[in-house]
């Protein structure tokens, strides 16, 4: 019976078999070639010659200082995103100023610009022969070619993350929450503490981690600014690069696997967190659920 | 608390939202600001409770100066349209909020105790651990209600406390508001832009329009003598025939109506479906009736004049006239003003 309707009902685009089938297939071949294969590739080839020489690989001082400057670079860059993320995405949410709207768009601009226009930038900013480049070496300040550059290009490429999360969430929930808090006496920074932030803290949470993987990720702006410095201004997506070209296929792989490794955890994170209603997909159904409970009736 | 506002001006970016608006609320008083949507009811409240400033004119908490007061330390008691309850918090959470940011210090002990009465007052005791999203929008008003009660406002203002509802709860909650208020005494303002719930719940009702007061009055007041058409045809039902005046007389097709003191010119008679009484000759404006609608209490006829005006009037269930029949509509206590507002 239920088949009978189902072969009466009139058919939709891209109702037929046919059609589904292909889209299916088309999107699962590219899927499979696109991103798992390169993947699998990585896995496959760091430990083509056996554990052993990936422990050692990994273990080598170079690959040792890349991964430690790359956490800490993150440990500096993703704090001070994130507070200027959340302190953005509450300018302009929560506030009406002249520029509102040209703030939200100059907070944008490092998601369509190319990291490696970024870095060049800094370069022409803070190098030598920059802006600030004879004040700096003035001051016996090393912002290019140090640490300091590197932190500044990630930031910059990373500064949309955090705010882009929070902004549609904090324009959603308006400013009732705050006004009532204060209005019940709480200060600014309490209203925000006890307020603000718990009713935010799974987007905050997802646009951390998004903004983590990229800062751990990122290469174009950073190879620009850092110099490259084997074992001292090598992060490890610079660092696989290096090893790569010196024909050190596996140690590329060995490094290019805990960059993957880095980047499973997040991504096991975001699907935690997303389950948790973070995130923009899984946000109008989780104020749809929320509101669902009014309808019952006293 | 007396609150008195003095000439009060609100302008947003080139849109001015208040005109001047001039208003004593007494001490323990219940007063309405009733406006269409735009009016700037909303806007006076907000400025009341400091939630936006005035670009001119006072406010005044008793004697003293609030306007420049912040929302923090103005002691009032918002309630708003969508309740703003903490959606993380429990219902007690919730009214313990206010307490426990205070600047007066209280111990956890006494802060729950005060918790338990208030719960007890809006009759929600035992639904201190629930959170927000499980109970219903009337539970929650209360809770909005109890949280702005548990730090001692000076005043309670509400944004539409029942916009929200549905009709039942509505006038179960308006009852229930207004027995609180009588019990506490305390001074309150609040909005609406449903002229049923103002009559029905405040000693004083506000009539704004376009940001400015049109008229201000008991419910009785603005019911029996609104000031002009605008709040007769705010305030319920009204059917207009367009009149001549002429020597302190209303002219409708012939048809007579005092207008003593309106100058001589175009001017409207308006009155309540209720005060028409159909007649099938005699006295009145020739109309004739083009549709009749039942209702559980009554017959709704629609008709028009001959002058080409439609009017609606309420008539006795048991009303025997038919679709197409000519007559005469003879209206009681018709209210004449001159043409010019709307």
């Amino acid at each position: 019976m239920t088949k009978l309707q189902s072969h009466r009902r009139p058919p939709r685009i891209g109702d037929a078999p046919v059609f589904r089938r292909t889209l299916l297939a088309v999107v699962l071949f590219f899927v499979a070639v696109i991103i798992v294969a390169p993947l699998a590739v990585i896995g496959v080839h760091a430990v083509s010659k056996g554990l052993p020489y990936f422990a050692a690989a990994i273990a080598e001082p170079d690959t040792r200082h890349a991964i430690m400057l790359t956490v800490l670079t993150a440990l500096i860059a993703v704090p001070i995103n994130t507070a200027f993320g959340i302190a953005a995405a509450w300018a302009i949410t929560k506030h009406d100023f002249p520029g509102r709207r040209l703030l939200l768009i100059l907070i944008e601009i490092p998601f369509s610009v190319s990291p490696i226009v970024a870095g060049v930038s800094y370069l022409f900013v803070y190098g030598l022969q920059g802006l600030f480049g004879p004040a700096l070496e003035a001051a016996d300040l090393k912002i290019m070619f140090a640490l300091p550059g590197i932190v500044l290009a990630s930031m910059f490429v990373t500064a949309p993350f955090v705010a882009r999360e929070l902004i549609p969430l904090m324009q959603a929930q308006g400013r009732d929450l705050e006004e009532a808090a204060t209005s019940l006496g709480a200060s600014g920074w309490r209203t925000f503490l006890t307020v603000t932030l718990p009713n935010i803290k799974w987007a905050l949470l997802y646009g951390v981690v998004l903004c983590n993987s990229r800062v751990m990720g990122e290469f174009g702006a950073v190879s620009v600014v850092s110099g490259n410095i084997r074992g001292q201004t090598n992060t490890l997506p610079l660092h696989i690069e290096l090893l790569y070209h010196d024909y050190d296929a596996v140690g590329a792989f060995a490094a290019a696997s805990i960059l993957a490794t880095l980047a499973i955890i997040t991504l096991v994170v975001k699907v935690v967190l997303e389950r948790q209603g973070a995130g923009r997909r899984n946000r109008p159904a989780s104020l749809a659920g929320n509101d669902s409970l009014s309808e019952v009736k006293p | 608390m007396k609150i008195s506002l003095d000439n009060v001006v609100k302008t947003f970016d080139t849109f001015r939202a208040v005109h001047g608006v001039s208003l004593e609320i007494e001490s323990g008083e219940l007063v309405a600001l009733l406006g269409p949507s735009g009016s700037g009811k909303t806007t006076i409240l907000r400025m009341v409770a400091g939630l936006e400033y005035a670009d001119g004119g006072q406010i005044y908490f008793g004697d003293e100066d609030a306007t420049d007061i912040p929302v923090r330390d103005r002691g009032v008691g918002f309630v708003f349209q969508h309740y703003a309850l903490f959606p993380h918090m429990t219902v007690a959470e919730n009214i313990a909020f206010g307490m426990k940011v205070s600047k007066v210090k209280r111990s956890g002990e006494a802060i729950r105790e005060r918790v338990r009465e208030l719960l007890d007052l809006v009759q929600l005791s035992g639904l201190g651990e629930r959170f927000p999203g499980q109970i219903s929008g009337g539970q929650r008003q209360r809770v909005a209600l109890a949280r702005a009660l548990a730090v001692d406002p000076r005043v309670l203002l509400l944004d539409e406390p029942f916009g929200a509802l549905d009709a039942n709860v509505r006038r179960d909650l308006r009852r229930w508001l207004r027995k609180i208020h009588d019990d506490l005494g305390i001074t309150t303002l609040f909005v609406t832009h449903d002229q049923e719930e103002a009559l029905d719940l405040a000693d004083r009702v506000v009539i704004l329009d376009k940001g400015r007061i049109v008229q201000q009055g008991t419910p009785e007041d603005v019911c029996r003598s609104p000031h002009d058409a605008f709040v007769m045809r705010f305030l319920g039902d009204a059917n207009a025939l367009p009149a001549t005046v002429r020597n302190g007389k209303a002219y409708v097709q012939d048809v007579e109506f005092d207008a003593a003191g309106l100058a001589d010119g175009s001017a409207e008679v308006l009155f309540r479906p209720a005060d028409v009484a159909w007649r099938e000759d005699g006295q009145g404006v020739p109309a004739q009736i083009v549709r009749v609608l039942d209702r559980p209490d009554s017959r709704r006829v629609l008709a028009k004049t001959t002058g080409g005006q439609s009017i609606e009037f309420d008539t006795a269930p048991e009303f025997p006239h038919r679709k197409g029949e000519a007559g005469f509509i003879d209206i009681r206590r018709p209210r004449v003003y001159a043409s010019g507002r709307s």
